[in-house]
């Protein structure tokens, strides 16, 4: 079995633009991501199939020298099969946008919880040890302000 | 006479109500009786193909094209039983939906595209179980997918759109690496003939034949929600009406454990990975519990129970024998009915109560007993406790493993107990808050339709049915498990000389070589 270098390369490049999209937060990139990475097996397909060749049509070309014709008749399948999934994708992130302003991927419902849980024992945590105010003013000043500044306020106080 | 025809038929009446049913989409009652006569008939075909294919596989090569060249539908005894359950158990879902639309009206019914939309989900679902070929399976998941996209997203509600937007793009990513799959073994075998794949796999060099068996494992076992593969589940399936999760977490999982069952022991038959799958089987189980002890919300706790079960039909795939096969084809029975029937109690007990939430449920037990009684059987046979058909399994599992022996063995066997103790726990601490314990607000006075609690009713009965007749089905899940090691009756009957199959298209080009 013999096929073209071209075409594997063009195959891995389309799979790794498909799973850098794939990764993103926002609906119409993992769309387009998708249609990326089902391009690249199309062409994985292709590659299956061996070298190019005749139209296979009997009494057209010699059985050898013929195009494999099941591979391009699965390729249109799956063609034709995230075509429609891609139009439903397109459809739900449009009804997303309605709904939230947005097309971003939301998460989990459990994921939101334990972080929320994770928050509270941190505040729990720190509530429990008290500290001296004036230590605690210390840690917690504004980086941003030089020392300078805070005096000068300090005066303006006074 | 010859029967062949008929496995054809579980995937086309499907399809063929579902252009009926659309068409007739102002006409709600027509589209419920429409559906439900298609499914009951194909119920009939399916109990007929479990008793024709007790004296061998049934295939069908559809067109009259010869099998390694035309698709062919092949029933064996796994395929026939599998969907002689999945049917029994989306007619009884589909009576239970049809009653809930028929009590709200018109206006609260589930929107035209319903009906459609489940009877393709049932071809899909079919043709996955009957194909007999890498490809069709393919095909036949992106139409239960596509189905299940329809389903999970009706009426676009916030969660609906939320929970939805990630079960489609897993499920993509899902079917995509089950393509790479199959290109992988048409470049090495150059055919996707189920059994012409495993005449040539074996010639395949072992380590392109590992890689192939991975990404399949890898596509299947996202679909079956196998652990790290299975974060998606409990919350996608929860934000659907009742009746949708009832049938997909009956369904949808255990194709992708049927497909497993298939290619790993047709394709693969010197399982290389039983150790690995094994190791899955055991982290699932146990993830899966510990993650509904911690659910406070009925309808996910059931959805995480379901991911820890799907362990023990994993189990039995690892174990690789005869015994463990068949109890893990008779677990996986066991488990379509007893899940589908807890989730369409549930959707009653949220219609009774009002929410799933078990905070806030309460004092069922006095308001709806009936409730009670069929909660408890299906719970507790999840839970197996005999004399239920979950105990059944499970004994059969851990009697394999013990026969067995190997060390993996005794832990999967330690995991088994565990995770049936946790489960018991689990569902009686959902019993006891949502039945025992002092609601905390008046419950709403709400009436449920009769005809929602025959259904479930109908459904819990047969679970009882799977209980009490584990002596046969038993018998026949062991058979289904020996003729799939056996592997020799599923290719002689699709490819008599291992060549060709039976189709016309070999007369005809026997003429055509004779001609010239």
């Amino acid at each position: 079995m013999t096929s073209s270098l071209a075409l594997i390369i063009l195959s891995g490049v389309l799979m790794a633009v498909g799973v850098y999209l794939v990764s993103e937060r926002s609906l119409s990139r993992i769309v387009l991501g998708l249609a990326s990475i089902t391009n690249s097996v199309n062409i994985l397909f292709l590659i299956a199939g061996g070298a190019s060749g005749e139209p296979p049509i009997v009494g057209q070309a010699q059985p050898a020298q013929m195009a494999d014709p099941l591979i391009q008749a699965m390729m249109l399948t799956a063609i034709v099969l995230s075509l429609g999934l891609t139009a439903f994708l397109l459809a739900v992130g449009y009804r997303s946008w309605q709904l939230f302003g947005n097309d971003e991927v939301q998460d989990d419902l459990e994921d939101k919880r334990l972080a929320k849980r994770s928050e509270a024992v941190k505040i729990a945590e720190r509530a429990d040890k008290p500290q001296r105010i004036e230590v605690d003013a210390e840690e917690a000043r504004d980086e941003t302000e030089s020392r300078h500044e805070t005096t000068s306020g300090d005066e303006v106080l006074s | 006479m010859n029967m062949n025809f008929l496995v054809a038929l579980p995937v086309v009446f499907p399809i063929l109500g579902a252009g009926l049913s659309l068409a007739s989409a102002s006409l709600r009652r027509l589209q419920g009786w429409i559906s439900i006569s298609i499914l009951s008939i194909v119920l009939t075909v399916a109990l007929a193909l479990v008793l024709l294919s007790r004296s061998g596989p049934i295939v069908l090569d559809v067109g009259g094209w010869s099998s390694p060249v035309g698709v062919s539908l092949v029933a064996d005894r796994l395929s026939s039983i599998m969907l002689l359950t999945s049917v029994t158990v989306t007619l009884a879902v589909l009576v239970y939906s049809v009653a809930q639309g028929a009590a709200d009206g018109d206006d609260a019914a589930p929107i035209a595209v319903y009906h459609p939309a489940f009877l393709l989900l049932s071809a899909g679902v079919s043709n996955a179980f009957l194909s007999g070929d890498l490809f069709n399976i393919y095909v036949g998941f992106e139409l239960l997918l596509m189905a299940s996209f329809v389903l999970i997203t009706l009426g676009g509600t916030h969660d609906r759109i939320r929970a939805g937007t990630v079960y489609i793009v897993v499920s993509l990513i899902s079917s995509v690496v089950l393509l790479m799959a199959i290109a992988f073994a048409y470049a090495a075998a150059g055919t996707v003939n189920l059994a012409q794949l495993a005449l040539r796999l074996p010639d395949v060099d072992p380590g392109v034949r590992l890689a192939i068996q991975t990404m399949m494992l890898i596509g299947f076992g996202i679909k079956a929600a196998i652990f790290p593969l299975s974060a998606w589940l409990p919350d996608s399936y929860p934000t659907a009406p009742a009746p949708v999760t009832a049938v997909f977490a009956g369904l949808l999982t255990k194709v992708g454990i049927y497909t497993i069952i298939r290619t790993q022991t047709l394709l693969f038959p010197s399982n290389r990975l039983d150790f690995i799958l094994g190791a899955f089987a055991i982290v699932t189980m146990l993830v899966g519990i510990l993650g509904a002890v911690a659910q406070h919300d009925i309808k996910r706790l059931l959805s995480f129970t379901l991911v820890s079960h799907i362990g023990y039909m994993v189990w039995g795939i690892s174990s690789s024998t005869d015994d463990g096969l068949g109890a893990g084809i008779y677990y996986a029975v066991h488990h379509i009915t007893v899940q589908t029937a807890l989730f369409l109690v549930v959707g009653l007990i949220e219609r009774r109560g009002g929410t799933t939430s078990l905070i806030k449920l309460g004092s069922l037990a006095k308001v709806a007993p009936i409730l009670a009684v069929l909660y408890l059987i299906p719970a507790l046979n999840l839970a197996g406790i005999p004399p239920l058909s979950g105990f059944m399994g499970k004994v059969g599992l851990i009697q394999a493993s013990v026969s067995r022996g190997l060390p993996i063995d005794w832990w999967l066997i330690a995991a088994g107990i565990v995770t049936s103790l946790l489960t018991l726990y689990a569902v009686t601490r959902a019993w006891t808050m949502m039945f025992w314990q002092e609601a905390p607000e008046e419950m709403p006075e709400k009436t449920i339709p009769r005809a929602m609690v025959v259904s479930t009713a109908a459904l819990v009965t047969v679970t009882l049915g799977i209980s009490f007749g584990a002596g046969p089905i038993g018998r026949y899940t062991w058979d289904s498990a020996t003729e799939l090691h056996q592997r020799t009756p599923y290719i002689s009957s699709v490819l008599p000389d291992d060549e060709r199959g039976t189709g016309q298209s070999s007369e005809v080009t026997e003429q055509a070589e004779v001609k010239p």
